[in-house]
């Protein structure tokens, strides 16, 4: 012991040596640009020239009448995604995992083609379902038609955030049956055993003893989802370009933050951009601390 | 009875989960006037990957997307590695300081910083550079590559540094031939994570690039599906093309990619 502590003394100096490129690379490239985008946040700019302390006007910008028109929506966009995501992806996802974990043959195979999508560019799958969903040639609406039900699915602003969703779904949806799955090999046997030769019926083991015992896994789908769906940008943006389009239908705040910063040709797209990074990155930490302390509760 | 039913049901959901991929994949080898004809239909032939190859230039971002994986999570892979010798393994001051800060950047949104960053490689000339985008990426992946290796270094048994010592190795030595050739398993799941978001990483491009020689596959491709919009077939094959590595490295290290998964579960 005294061996090693004599060897750690003596070996101070190249500790630090060791730890200098990755603090030099990281320092420079991550934390000095996160944290200088904070203060141009409280300037007012002219371009890419620096004009005067703005204090927090750019922040009062953003809820000024024509950017709240597209902040709030772009917003709402993104609460929609989250709440379909979880209604739609993550309870597809705990029923797989429950139906799989009685599944003996081919449970493996069934596993990889359900996250198989989940391993492509989401870019590839906007464009891709772009493709298979164009109203003209899409092999869907092909598929469709015969029973009435061609549709221009991102075309029209009503169905193409459910279209979205019904896409980010089948992308993601093996990202909580994974997660589900290995929760449930956790369980031991003996607890479903038990309630089984007290009288339960499979309903009963299901609601009393699993979903109970699935609690921390459900929080944490569901805080990966929250942060998924608030940062959400290529898949939106191969679906309905930097406008989202149907008429800003599936516009949401990555977008709106890419608009502001590079193609608005305000005078102070720094200072706005840099506002709504910020107020992003608030509300997003924000409200997972909260969802970790709700969803992580004792009770 | 109930058990057959759900059978169908996942095989079913196993269909709908593949097609659209099978469908991508197989049009990618017929010509667009078949496509347009009929949805689904046999292959027959390459002539959509050579046009894409040749004429949309993917031969020019496949290249660089190469490049900067390639450079991005070696240089991350390696000054991480020399980071996380030390966290792990050896007592100095201000170690915990130290790890902390390096572990506080996975939960920082980076991507927020993407304007200064801008400035920055801007000032130091490094804006529509390879070199830029792969100094970013391998900065980035730094929060993570030292968690994971740190956790490693701290697991391997003790007794190894003190034999190292007994032998008169210094730290370097140490480093180079006792601990290199142990820790690589953990090397290979950092590099697997690393090269799926660099390879489909769209935004700092997006920001950063401009000039048409030197995009990457993702901004290369919004490129070209507004050049070939009519031209599915060669769009299909384009598709592919991108898709490919990260399904052949799924293949190669799917070991690898359950254990990570796994392994961040219980945190």
């Amino acid at each position: 012991m005294a061996l090693g502590a004599r060897r750690g003394q003596g070996g101070n100096g190249s500790s630090y040596l060791f730890l200098i490129p990755a603090l030099l690379l990281y320092s420079a490239f991550v934390v000095y640009p996160l944290f200088t985008g904070l203060t141009y946040s409280f300037f007012s700019w002219k371009g890419t020239l620096r004009d005067s302390f703005a204090g927090l006007d750019n922040y009062a910008g953003l809820l000024s009448g024509a950017f709240l028109d597209q902040l709030l929506p772009a917003l709402g966009h993104n609460a929609l995604l989250f709440a379909g995501t979880m209604l739609v992806q993550n309870t597809l996802g705990l029923a797989f995992a429950l139906a799989l974990s009685r599944v003996r043959r081919g449970k493996r195979a069934l596993q990889t083609m359900f996250a198989l999508p989940y391993l492509v560019n989401p870019l590839v799958i906007g464009y891709l379902w772009t493709l298979l969903l164009s109203p003209a040639f899409g092999p869907v609406n092909a598929l469709l038609k015969p029973l009435g039900l061609a549709m221009p699915w991102l075309g029209d602003p009503d169905t193409a955030l459910p279209t979205v969703i019904v896409i980010t779904t089948w992308q993601w949806v093996g990202f909580p049956m994974l997660l589900f799955s290995a929760a449930l090999g956790g369980i031991p046997q003996e607890y479903a055993e038990a309630a089984r030769t007290d009288g339960a019926g499979s309903w009963q083991v299901l609601w009393r003893i699993t979903l109970p015992l699935l609690k921390p896994a459900m929080a944490t789908v569901t805080i990966l989802s929250f942060i998924g769906s608030m940062g959400t940008f290529a898949l939106v943006y191969a679906l309905g370009g930097s406008n989202g389009a149907p008429a800003g239908a599936t516009d949401v705040l990555g977008l709106l933050f890419y608009r502001t910063a590079f193609a608005s040709g305000d005078v102070n797209a720094l200072g706005t951009s840099s506002a709504l990074a910020v107020f992003m990155f608030t509300f997003i930490f924000g409200s997972t601390l909260l969802l970790e302390r709700v969803l992580r509760r004792k009770t | 009875m109930r058990a057959s039913i759900v059978k169908v049901l996942l095989w079913g959901y196993a269909a709908f989960s593949m097609t659209p991929l099978l469908v991508m994949l197989l049009s990618s080898f017929r010509p667009t006037s078949e496509i347009f004809d009929r949805p689904i239909g046999p292959p027959s032939g390459l002539g959509n990957y050579v046009k894409a190859w040749t004429e949309a230039s993917f031969s020019t971002y496949v290249v660089n997307s190469a490049l900067v994986v390639v450079g991005a999570v070696l240089l991350g892979a390696v000054v991480s590695l020399l980071a996380a010798y030390p966290l792990g393994r050896r007592e100095f001051r201000g170690r915990g300081m130290f790890a902390a800060y390096f572990v506080s950047g996975m939960t920082l949104p980076a991507h927020l910083g993407v304007l200064p960053l801008f400035y920055l490689l801007e000032g130091m000339g490094l804006v529509d550079s390879l070199t830029g985008l792969v100094l970013v990426y391998a900065a980035g992946s730094v929060p993570f590559n030292v968690f994971v290796l740190t956790a490693f270094f701290r697991q391997l048994p003790h007794e190894l540094d003190e034999a190292a010592a007994l032998d008169g190795a210094g730290p370097f030595a140490t480093f180079w031939h006792v601990m290199l050739p142990l820790v690589r398993p953990a090397l290979a799941t950092v590099v697997v994570f690393q090269f799926v978001p660099i390879w489909n990483d769209f935004f700092y491009p997006l920001v950063l690039m401009r000039d048409e020689t030197k995009l990457t596959l993702p901004v290369g491709l919004t490129h070209f599906f507004g050049q070939f919009q009519n031209d599915w077939g060669t769009l299909f094959a384009g598709l592919v093309m991108t898709t490919i590595p990260l399904v052949v490295l799924f293949v190669l290290a799917t070991r690898q990619i359950v254990a990570g998964l796994t392994a961040g579960m219980n945190r």
